[in-house]
């Protein structure tokens, strides 16, 4: 599952820009026409992927462990257990983020470095290192927006939302939360990727850590399934705030409290990812 | 009385190691109801051992697919080819076994560094790893990459990376190498070296088979060669011959400023200096867009008679004549647009 | 010649290809392919050590960590369900990356093939020797996946033995199949439809369940795609359910592997040799 999607929130990033004019929409307009001959890739990994994913995993699958002896293990709302689409569902829509923002965030980066050279061109141009990597950002952003929206639509469609929650708005939020998950990926992992000199660093981190989180962050099952020396780890991963966070307000089982920690360590993440991409881009495209 | 056979003549493929009659290469239309497309339209030429042997043309001429014909990647359409006394149809692994390819498009193993590329290259041909072990070394040297020889292929310079494809056609030690176009898209030193280790190649004996739409490439390097337009050849010889043959010895060539119409009333005015028998006489004229070439035996005598007839070019050049105004006189085009 | 000859690869390369422009196909010298992707891949090892990884975290997520909530299925614990569906999955993923990704950069960006066609080796040589490869290294995944499976106590049966061999078939049908599509694609767009076509029948065809959650006409739908058949063979085997019926199976992949085979060969042979 190493499709590729994308990501979020511009309010968080500007902050860290406002030193220098910020001209990374005009990277953000550059890669958008660049993004319209490759539509027909992203349909696919945005739509498709997800919805079969739903319906094989939350639906099929579903059936089965809702007779299983672990029914129960998933909580329950108003008093009823909780199936294992509903459990399942806002989990993907996480993932749909991370996967939209590791996948947006190191072949492209490559792509214009070295392959296409669009940067070359960008830094010749009165943008600065730290437009281009924001703007970069942006894009990436947008595209995780897109693509956790449509899964969010699916995910109401095939009533995996629950209309719970306070004033019932609550559910709504899980669709930010999906965002700000994706940008806590892409923010370090632009960074990142601007270093690398060779492609291969890209496919061992889906192996190796995309498809792990995927796995053992507590989308398929609670992490207290897992044996208890790696149950620490899993909660520790960025992937595990952001599923427990989207869970919780699709479901409308998250408290204040829990909200805020996610929030806070996710925004720690992505304060943390630009900091070091500004670093990494400068060193790179101004040396 | 009968006939006086001779014992020490040698077999014919020792005098044509490359020979075709009629060889023609025609590629299917590439839609339904489209037109087939003819490359090369029947042409005759023999390759003989030692000599360097080229194919002079524009683009688009049937150099590179007869290339691929000789190197046995593309099928025959009709006609004969024969390469080392063997037919290509039957025998194409053995021919291959003793030719060296540098194809035009670089080819080499992007995911090998620059010692593997040979080694398993070598590999192909079935060679033992010791006696390529002991070749790497000696091809690497000869083509200067040997500090390169553990670097990936990738951040190589693009003279580096056509050496290094020599290199690798010479593995196998070939009785006959062919190089498809060997310099183009070098810069002018990366192309001299090249051509340097061709001449090497050349001293040594090994027989160059190669294609160039460069006429200085050409007369450089080549013993003989043939010129090909539109399929077929249209004049064979070495390139001494050719210029004497179809060209003057010198070349005046003359400059206007463009726009202003005097290219054309110079063109008028220069008639008459055609066979004027006087010291100046020119042969023909050529007129290309830019400028207007007049072939006489006398570049300076000629320039002094187009002044004396009144024709005031912005600038002049006399020159030798080359292997381009004989392409130009037997096609009416030039090779490089 | 010093290159170690497969003699019995020839017949059969010969036997999938039809027109011949350049007198026989070859086959034979296909070794010297592997032993080019060894070299290569003696600095990728990481990357080659990946793709055991993949099924591994599956069956310990999905299988371990799910299992305990599901129960059993079908008669046995869950992580022993799932393991030979997701042994069947990988290798199908490996065979048709190999054949489709690897083979089209080679083919069209890296002009590898051009380079090895104007040394002695055929056509014939690289359908082989590319195919033999990708079966080789598919062939210690499953091996190692088997370990495990072995020491997790997942496997009920000496009929396993036989599983080996019947990845190397997912493997051939899969990847000869992949490698004719392959031939027909002109850009990295066109992957796409790869990724369609698998990624619907990983979910669908009984890795993770059984068929029998699905409506009659989905699941007739079902036993049409061949990594169904895959996992039926696999399972029936780790779980020694052997019957007559698993000929079918065999049969169905081993036709599908030789279509792809044929198609591929041609299609290989037009492409290259213009």
């Amino acid at each position: 599952m190493t499709d590729k999607l994308s990501v979020p929130v511009t309010g968080l990033l500007t902050g860290g820009a406002s030193v220098t004019p910020v001209m990374a929409d005009r990277v953000v307009a550059a890669f958008l026409t660049n993004y319209r001959r490759t539509w027909r890739a992203s349909i696919f990994s945005s739509v498709l992927a997800p919805l079969l994913g739903l319906v094989a995993l939350g639906m099929s699958l579903g059936k089965v462990v809702d007779a299983g002896p672990g029914a129960h293990a998933f909580g329950t709302v108003d008093g009823r257990p909780v199936t294992y689409l509903v459990f399942l569902a806002p989990a993907l829509l996480a993932n749909t983020a991370m996967q939209t923002a590791l996948g947006e965030s190191m072949y492209p980066v490559m792509q214009a470095m070295k392959w296409q050279r669009q940067y070359h061109a960008a830094i010749a141009s009165p943008l600065s290192a730290l437009d281009i990597y924001l703007g970069h950002v942006t894009f990436v952003t947008l595209r995780i927006l897109m693509n956790s929206t449509v899964f969010f639509g699916v995910m109401a469609l095939f009533g995996a939302v629950h209309a719970a929650g306070p004033a019932g708005i609550g559910p709504l939020l899980a669709l930010p939360a999906a965002v700000l998950t994706g940008v806590a990926f892409c923010a370090p992992t632009i960074g990142w990727a601007i270093t690398q000199e060779r492609d291969t660093g890209f496919s061992l981190v889906f192996r190796f850590v995309m498809i792990p989180l995927f796995l053992f962050s507590g989308t398929f099952f609670p992490v207290s399934q897992l044996p208890a020396v790696i149950q620490p780890l899993a909660y520790a991963t960025p992937l595990w705030h952001g599923v427990d966070l989207c869970r919780g307000l699709a479901l409308g089982t998250a408290t204040a409290g829990s909200v805020a920690g996610h929030v806070a360590y996710l925004s720690a993440l992505v304060a943390a990812g630009v900091w070091y991409g500004r670093r990494t881009y400068r060193r790179r495209l101004n040396p | 009385m009968a006939q006086i056979t001779s014992p020490e003549l040698p077999p014919a493929v020792e005098t044509a190691l490359i020979k075709a009659a009629g060889l023609r290469k025609v590629f299917p239309p590439t839609r339904r109801g489209g037109d087939a497309f003819t490359a090369v339209d029947g042409i005759d030429f023999e390759v003989r051992r030692g000599e360097v042997f080229g194919f002079l043309g524009p683009n688009g001429a049937g150099k590179s697919s007869t290339m691929r014909m000789i190197g046995c990647v593309s099928p025959v359409s009709a006609g004969e080819l024969t390469i080392l006394g063997m037919d290509p149809r039957v025998d194409s692994s053995r021919i291959k076994a003793r030719l060296g390819v540098v194809p035009q498009e670089d080819s080499l193993d992007l995911e090998l560094r620059v010692r593997e590329n040979l080694l398993i290259y070598g590999r192909y041909f079935g060679l033992k790893r010791a006696e390529i072990a002991a070749r790497t070394a000696e091809l690497l040297d000869f083509v200067q990459l040997a500090d390169r020889a553990e670097s990936t292929v990738e951040p190589l310079s693009g003279g580096m990376k056509r050496r290094l494809t020599i290199a690798r056609s010479l593995i196998n030690s070939p009785e006959i190498l062919i190089l498809d176009e060997p310099t183009t898209g070098l810069d002018p030193q990366a192309r001299h070296v090249v051509w340097d280790r061709l001449f090497r190649l050349k001293q040594a004996g090994t027989t160059l088979v190669l294609t160039t739409h460069y006429m200085d490439e050409a007369e450089q390097l080549c013993d003989r060669l043939v010129v090909m337009d539109h399929g077929r050849i249209a004049a064979e010889g070495s390139p001494r011959d050719l210029i004497e043959r179809y060209s003057t010895r010198e070349v005046l060539e003359i400059r206007f400023a463009p726009g202003s119409g005097e290219q054309e009333a110079a063109v008028a005015k220069a008639e008459g200096l055609v066979h004027s028998g006087e010291r100046g006489s020119i042969e023909r004229i050529e007129e290309l867009p830019d400028r207007i070439l007049l072939y006489g035996a006398d570049g300076e005598a000629a320039l002094a008679a187009v002044h004396g007839s009144g024709i005031t070019p912005l600038a002049s050049l006399v020159r030798r004549s080359s292997l381009e105004d004989v392409f130009l006189h037997l096609t009416g085009r030039t090779l490089v647009d | 010649m010093t290159t170690t000859e497969l003699p019995l690869t020839t017949p059969l390369a010969r036997l999938l290809l039809g027109r011949r422009a350049f007198g026989p196909l070859g086959g034979s010298k296909a070794p010297v392919l592997i032993e080019r992707n060894m070299v290569v891949y003696r600095r990728l090892w990481l990357m080659l050590a990946s793709g055991f990884f993949e099924p591994l975290f599956y069956l310990l997520s999905i299988g371990v960590g799910l299992g305990k909530l599901t129960g059993a299925v079908d008669g046995v614990p869950y992580t022993d369900y799932v393991a030979p569906g997701l042994l069947a999955v990988s290798a199908m993923n490996g065979a048709v990356f190999d054949s489709t990704f690897n083979v089209f950069f080679k083919m069209k960006y890296a002009k590898t093939y051009d380079a090895m066609l104007a040394t002695p080796l055929r056509v014939g040589d690289i359908a082989v020797g590319e195919i033999s490869w990708a079966q080789l290294r598919g062939l210690i995944y499953s091996a190692a996946f088997l370990a495990i499976m072995v020491a997790m106590g997942l496997v009920h049966s000496w009929w396993a033995l036989l599983a080996l061999p019947v990845t190397v078939l997912i493997g051939f049908a899969f990847g000869a199949v992949g490698m004719a599509c392959t031939t027909f694609m002109r850009s990295w767009q066109d992957f796409d439809l790869v990724t369609l076509a698998l990624m619907p029948m990983f979910l669908f065809s009984g890795a993770f369940y059984p068929l029998s959650v699905y409506s009659h006409w989905i699941r007739v739908l079902i036993e049409a795609l061949p990594l169904y058949h895959g996992i039926d063979l696999l399972r029936a085997l780790t779980l020694g359910r052997v019957h007559v019926g698993l000929l079918w199976d065999v049969l169905y992949l081993m036709v599908m592997g030789a279509i792809g085979a044929l198609v591929a060969g041609r299609r290989l042979e037009r492409l290259l040799l213009t």
